[in-house]
């Protein structure tokens, strides 16, 4: 469990984070959302201890952070942002040495180091030197060296940014799978990546939180949130109709790809209004479809609403 | 393992995975004895001793150690390494020293193949061999002094070229401290109670008076508290400079 109280951090004038508070819960993978230096990092970096926060507190499971700092490093598994590691060890002297440095037992170290390797794929580079390595395999690196104590608490900063689709299917399957008995929290920018792993998505703004809610909870603050989206030739008069119908808010009409987005008023749910009104005038149509909501629409409109706001 | 131990073995390995560690061998191993041999006449001048070869190990150092020491905290902090280090469960402490540590056995390791000059001297002559050892401590201490300050300086820059001047020019300046060629530049605006404590400071005073034989416990306190007080400042510098 990580609780974080009234957390601020200020470099000279500059705020990066700002009075943030919220708690992730063991068995959660929470995500971190927010645009390029919104204070993401910089709170990762608090809770890890690397960085002082200005002020606040900083509970990982249980333990004071600045009344015990490493017992909650102990506790704590990090990947940092782009995955540093020293480019001249081999793959293998690398995740060794972080293991030693995490005081595991002498006898178990390899035991601990064949299963990460087994578990994170490695095998076929563990002799290499890690500058010779493929992005996606130094990330592999950096993940593993972040697993290997088997930690109750996971702070990964930007795991898959920069990896193939492949890759980052591999990186969200894993850490899916860590997810039952750990506390995770992922920042990202990719907003399918919120709804591929994350219980719960935390937007920050200029070191704010402007959103705190499950994937699907953000989906419905969209105003794409059921709306209903048909390709068909349609008379200008049919879709004056439409939007006079009371369930119905507003009509886009894009003439490009004859595209017609039907909104509902307050969100509720119009499918079969729309399909009925559309067999009721013989249309015919080539495509029918209902929309979640759209994540990156609801991110810009917090994100910079906020800004408006400040 | 202790952490400390883990981060010694990591450095040593670091050193010698690169040619770092191979180029400054050599490279010390050739100038002491070209100098020794060639500047300081350890031959001709007919005695038994190492002096000559002693008497150049701070100038080959002044060059040789910011070379050692350059990467030490720069290289962490370019490369990010540092966020990685500094979130292990592991002091601060550990960190510093260990890395002081490495590079001191590093460079002690490069004196230590030095040896054959020793046999050498003792095949041609009857050397004290007692103020050998005691030059060896002289000089392993000197090495340890300029590697503290390298790391200080090297903590302070994230580029290698500007750590590696800056360290040289202030081992420089604690080299010379006793000579009048850095004394004048105080001596016009400091009281002279502050001059005199400055020249006190001269690492080659201290090394010379070990050198000639005098394993006084005044100048082996001096190095270690030099060392010290440069790796204490270090941590600190790290406390300011790791977030940069």
């Amino acid at each position: 469990m990580i609780e974080c109280k009234n957390l601020s951090k200020r470099f000279n004038q500059f705020v990066a984070v700002d009075d943030l508070s919220f708690v992730a819960n063991k068995g959660e993978v929470l995500g971190f959302l927010g645009p390029n230096g919104a204070g993401k990092s910089t709170t990762m970096k608090m809770i890890t201890g690397f960085l002082q926060p200005t002020s606040g507190s900083v509970n990982v499971c249980g333990i004071d952070l600045f009344e015990n700092p490493i017992a909650v490093k102990q506790k704590i598994g990090y990947l940092p942002e782009g995955a540093p590691s020293y480019d001249e060890m081999k793959v293998c002297d690398f995740i060794r040495f972080i293991a030693r440095m995490r005081g595991i037992d002498k006898n178990q170290i390899n035991t601990k180091v064949d299963e990460v390797v087994d578990r994170i794929n490695l095998a076929k580079v563990y002799y290499q030197r890690i500058e010779t390595l493929s992005k996606g395999f130094k990330r592999r690196v950096g993940l593993a060296q972040a697993i290997i104590h088997n930690p109750e608490v996971l702070i990964l900063d930007e795991p898959t940014d920069g990896l193939d689709p492949n890759q980052k299917h591999d990186v969200r399957e894993l850490i899916t799978s860590m997810a039952k008995d750990k506390t995770i929290i992922i920042s990202t920018h990719i907003l399918e990546e919120v709804h591929a792993v994350c219980d719960r998505a935390v937007i920050i703004a200029d070191g704010k939180i402007v959103a705190d809610n499950t994937p699907g909870e953000l989906e419905n603050m969209s105003r794409f949130h059921n709306a209903v989206t048909f390709d068909a030739n349609i008379d200008f008069s049919l879709l004056d109709e439409i939007k006079n119908l009371s369930c119905v808010r507003d009509v886009e009409f894009d003439s490009k790809k004859s595209k017609t987005t039907v909104f509902p008023a307050q969100g509720i749910y119009i499918f079969d209004e729309i399909s009925d009104f559309l067999k009721q005038h013989n249309i015919s149509v080539t495509r029918l479809t209902m929309e979640a909501g759209r994540l990156d629409e609801v991110f810009r409109s917090i994100t910079l609403e906020n800004k408006e706001v400040a | 393992m202790s952490p400390m131990n883990a981060v010694i073995r990591r450095e040593l390995q670091g050193y010698f995975s690169t040619p770092i560690a191979y180029v400054f061998i050599v490279i010390f191993l050739i100038l002491s004895g070209v100098f020794a041999f060639y500047l300081g006449g350890l031959y001709e001048r007919n005695q038994a001793d190492l002096a000559p070869f002693f008497g150049f190990h701070p100038w080959l150092y002044l060059f040789l150690v910011p070379a050692v020491s350059m990467r030490m905290w720069s290289e962490e902090r370019r490369s990010g390494n540092i966020e990685l280090l500094m979130t292990l469960p592991v002091s601060q402490k550990d960190l510093v020293l260990g890395k002081f540590f490495s590079s001191w056995i590093f460079v002690g390791i490069a004196l230590f193949l030095t040896f054959p000059i020793w046999i050498s001297i003792n095949y041609l002559g009857e050397p004290d061999n007692g103020m050998i050892f005691a030059s060896y401590i002289g000089s392993f201490l000197l090495a340890g002094a300029f590697l503290a300050i390298g790391s200080c300086i090297s903590v302070a820059s994230k580029n290698q070229v500007i750590a590696f001047i800056l360290t040289a020019v202030i081992c420089f300046v604690f080299l010379l401290a006793g000579l009048p060629l850095v004394l004048d530049f105080f001596s016009s605006w400091m009281p002279q109670f502050m001059v005199d404590a400055i020249a006190s400071t001269s690492f080659l005073s201290h090394f010379g008076s070990i050198n000639k034989g005098v394993l006084d416990l005044g100048d082996l306190v001096y190095f270690v508290m030099v060392i010290g007080v440069w790796l204490y400042a270090t941590s600190v510098l790290l406390d300011i400079k790791k977030a940069d």
